[in-house]
């Protein structure tokens, strides 16, 4: 690496040769408004939004495709780059708040706040509208071809997942966002194309006004209950440092909203922990069913039902933590409270998308009720946030209340890795009958997409892996096929990094900040003195609940089955 | 020896593409030569989306063999066997014959030349959009470098000329080449046509020597009938033909407006779709010409600045070449 300097608006930076000089403004804090660059994505320079101008002859570039180089000299806002900025800006974003869903809905919107900011009135020229209608991905996300702005990204994640379900599609100023019509190729509903979309045509299935609905109706117990990784990420919206814990600060903000009880996924997640850790103890006694599958990301799980039906036997038959604390609220705590469960609205954050359509799921359903209400990305509890006037930085923190108590093991969960080290820490605990000492197992954590360990837990070696996204996972199921006995426990997550790297993030989502985000769970996990799910004096009360309950009654609550999915199913 | 030997007769003859850039040849063939690369392939591109411009068909129909040569001697030169024929469309309908009965021949010889029938459009122009259409890719330019001549079809060192290049590299392997071009002459003249006529002549020659000066008062495009620049009759002797070798006469009277569409429309069917300026620019250009009483010239130069200044690729950028000469050549006004 050579170290050059360059001159941006004559003050000097050192940075990298050949760096993007976008990227080398955007290192040093300052903005260059742009569209279609994403530093983990292919660079398309197709929005033609970042432009500065060169000072040797006044020509106007992309910084994006501008490398640096010894002394480049580039000016940011001369009149020139002023007027065909905001000229490209009218072009790509004409008539952005007629059609984009949040401006219509009064929410706050991104887009619109560049525009504002840059002078852009969107009302310059009129969109060629398309004829084509909103598409929605299962009950997860949904994408409207007008308001694409062609940038590609959505197109490109998704082929960086593994799916290629996106593509560009038409021609000329018709260009946009469409969907293949291969009939072996099936949305995931990862939702990494909504946190990849910077105008929100790609968004999640909002659900932010059948929420307030429900905290308006004095009918209704509203319990809210928080993903782990919500708690390192949501901060970002407010302008709080990547991977800031704000737990304490959201559940202050969600009693403000007008939430009754404030329980927590995380509570799920010791459940999940503990009914997946005596399923795997069971699976290895039995040699049946190996290699075990993780299963709390509905995303992964749908990849495996369309793509991989032949591995349904290898999925734990453990419910996802939400699913879990969602089902434990309506019957246990309802039964414990006397409270009529029907009256119980549940409702989860989440930093993900396929949580939407998992909670869906009729089969997820105990006694005819749904385990959760609605399920709320993390953008669109920052968006209820905002409109409620909610001013989140300032907000002094709070606790949860009891039931939503958790062991650091699940606050853990929302990186990749997090799940399989929650149940090997429970697992060694069942298998030898004592607490494994060091409590962290550094093996499986980090940011690579295949992380293989062996564990020894008692006499036993087990074989593990652990896979984020389904690109990855073709790579391990390959593997599978060739040895059946390669692995023994495998986690398998859609979204790159885990779920703390979801589809429901906020906006950005780069590998950068996904690290900074795993951090701040891992540091959650060190700071509490709970720091495995069987140790949770909560999870024990509920066990004793469902324990006494018929065997048909229990299983409705703790477990779940799997079948194979057609195209849009 | 005699692949150095064909270099330097191209540099000497100081041969430059006939595509419209007029990239000198010979520079081509030495960045596609020293490139590393486990295949190398050239590709004759007949994709001639441009307004004005039918000269490659005229020469495929007759100097098919000649352009075949031209590519066998470039094959020879770069050491491969490998070559696509990028043929718009229409085109190969009419010259399947002729086309398919040469890749035969040489195949006995090892000559592999694949046909890519492309739908004709004026990106095909571009190099890069070429690449991925024949890749099955979106039609749409690639980020440069990487240039084609390093990375081109398939990630391969790639040498991509237009028909007449190849032509006349023939002619200069052969010792016969004299440094003339085909040119276009199309609208309301006596003789349209393709001639073939010594490049150093100005327009106004050309058109003297075809018997195709009108005897009504009229302007000229040269070099495209979409992106090309436009003269009034008086600059004709100051100017030779420039880019792809067209001359396209319009009557003085036409009107602003019925000449803006025609450029308008046609940028706007052919945007690619991939940058803001052009994909949005031309659509919101015909809009708001088409539906003008007066025409928006104060709009039209904001738009054609930020197409000529920020389109990713040649195609976009083009636009402000005809308007502005036109602008100022023929209606005689300053912006």
């Amino acid at each position: 690496m050579k170290e050059v300097s360059v001159f941006l608006n004559g003050k000097e930076y050192k940075t990298e040769e050949g760096k993007s000089i976008l990227q080398v403004a955007l290192d040093n804090g300052i903005e260059i408004p742009h569209f279609c660059f994403h530093e983990d994505l292919p660079m398309d320079a197709n929005c033609r939004t970042c432009l500065v101008e060169l000072e040797k002859n006044g020509k106007v570039m992309t910084s994006c495709t501008l490398r640096a180089e010894e002394g480049l000299r580039v000016l940011l806002d001369t009149p020139k780059v002023i007027r065909i900025r905001k000229k490209n800006m009218e072009l790509l974003l004409a008539e952005h708040d007629h059609y984009c869903m949040k401006c219509r809905a009064g929410y706050f919107c991104k887009t619109a706040e560049i525009m504002k900011k840059y002078g852009v009135t969107g009302n310059e020229f009129r969109r060629n509208i398309v004829d084509r209608s909103v598409h929605k991905m299962g009950s997860a996300a949904e994408f409207d071809p007008n308001e694409c702005i062609a940038c590609n990204k959505c197109v490109e994640i998704c082929e960086e997942i593994g799916v290629c379900f996106l593509k560009m599609d038409g021609h000329d100023s018709k260009t946009r966002v469409w969907h293949t019509e291969d009939p072996k190729i099936d949305c995931i509903y990862c939702g990494q194309c909504t946190v990849h979309c910077p105008v929100s045509a790609v968004r999640e299935q909002y659900q932010i006004e059948d929420v307030e609905r429900v905290l308006k109706d004095p009918e209704k117990i509203v319990i809210v209950q928080t993903a782990p990784s919500v708690r390192a990420s949501i901060g970002e919206e407010f302008g709080l440092p990547y991977g800031e814990d704000v737990t304490g600060k959201l559940y202050t903000a969600y009693r403000l909203l007008g939430f009754d009880k404030v329980f927590d996924v995380n509570m799920g997640a010791d459940i999940t922990t503990m009914v997946e850790a005596e399923e795997l103890i069971e699976r290895l006694g039995s040699k049946k069913g190996l290699p075990m599958f993780t299963s709390c990301c509905p995303g992964w799980v749908k990849c495996l039902e369309f793509y991989y039906p032949e591995f349904i036997p290898n999925l734990t038959t453990a419910r996802s933590p939400q699913i879990h604390s969602g089902g434990a609220y309506k019957t246990w705590w309802a039964k414990r409270e006397g409270i009529d469960p029907e009256k119980i609205v549940i409702v989860s954050v989440m930093p993900c998308t396929s949580k939407k359509y998992e909670a869906k799921h009729e089969k997820l359903f105990i006694n005819g009720m749904k385990p959760v209400d609605y399920s709320l990305t993390t953008r669109e509890l920052a968006i209820m946030l905002k409109k409620h006037n909610i001013d989140f930085p300032r907000l002094n923190p709070s606790e949860v209340d009891r039931e939503g108590m958790y062991s650091g093991a699940a606050a853990i969960y929302g990186a990749s890795g997090g799940v399989m080290e929650s149940a090997l820490r429970t697992a060694y605990f069942l298998v030898t009958g004592e607490e494994y000492g060091k409590i962290e197992f550094h093996e499986v954590r980090g940011m690579k997409g295949i992380k293989r360990a062996d564990i020894t837990i008692g006499d036993i070696t087990l074989k593990v892996a652990v896979v984020a996204t389904a690109k990855n996972f073709k790579i391990i199921a390959d593997e599978i096929r060739k040895d059946p006995n390669a692995y023994h426990y495998i986690e398998v997550m859609a979204c790159p990094g885990g779920c703390i790297g979801g589809g429901g993030q906020p906006i950005p989502s780069t590998y950068k900040i996904i690290e900074k985000r795993i951090e701040g769970l891992y540091a959650i996990d060190r700071g509490m003195k709970l720091r495995t799910a069987h140790q949770n004096e909560v999870v024990k009360e509920f066990f004793e609940y469902v324990d006494s309950l018929p065997k048909k009654e229990r299983d409705a609550i703790l477990y779940t089955t799997y079948s194979q999915k057609k195209k849009f199913e | 020896m005699e692949t150095n030997n064909i270099l330097e007769k191209i540099k000497a003859a100081g041969l430059v593409g006939r595509g419209g850039a007029e990239f000198p040849t010979a520079l081509k063939w030495e960045m596609v030569k020293k490139a590393k690369g486990e295949k190398k392939y050239v590709i004759c591109n007949a994709s001639e989306g441009e307004l004005g411009l039918f000269k490659d068909l005229f020469i495929l129909k007759n100097h098919t063999e000649q352009v075949f040569e031209g590519m066998i001697i470039a094959m020879d030169f770069l050491e491969t066997k490998e070559a696509y024929f990028n043929i718009n469309r229409d085109y190969y309908e009419e010259l399947r014959e002729s086309i398919d009965g040469l890749i035969g021949k040489y195949a006995k010889d090892g000559y592999r030349f694949t046909v890519f029938q492309e739908h004709p459009s004026y990106a095909g122009g571009e190099e890069t959009v070429l690449l991925n259409a024949i890749e099955g890719k979106r039609i749409q330019p690639r980020l440069k470098p990487p240039y084609p001549s390093d990375a081109g079809l398939y990630g391969m060192p790639t040498l991509i000329h237009n028909v007449e290049t190849l032509y006349n590299v023939t002619d200069v392997r052969n010792g016969k080449f004299e440094d003339r071009r085909f040119y276009c002459i199309s609208g309301p003249v006596d003789h349209e046509g393709v001639y073939h006529l010594p490049a150093s002549f100005t327009i106004q020659k050309v058109l003297k020597e075809t018997k195709n000066i009108p005897d009504f008062p009229f302007f000229a495009q040269i070099g495209g009938s979409a992106s090309g620049v436009v003269y009034n009759k008086d600059q004709l002797g100051d100017h030779k033909v420039s880019g792809a070798g067209s001359i396209e006469i319009y009557r003085e009277d036409i009107l602003p407006k019925e000449i803006l569409m025609k450029w308008f429309t046609f940028y706007m069917n052919e945007s690619c779709g991939k940058c803001t300026p052009c994909r949005e620019g031309s659509y919101q250009l015909h809009h708001m010409t088409k539906d003008a009483k007066e025409i928006p010239w104060d709009g039209i130069f904001e738009i054609v600045e930020a197409m000529e200044e920020t389109s990713f690729c040649a195609l976009g950028k083009s636009v402000g070449i005809p308007v502005r000469s036109y602008f100022e050549n023929v209606l005689h006004m300053k912006p």
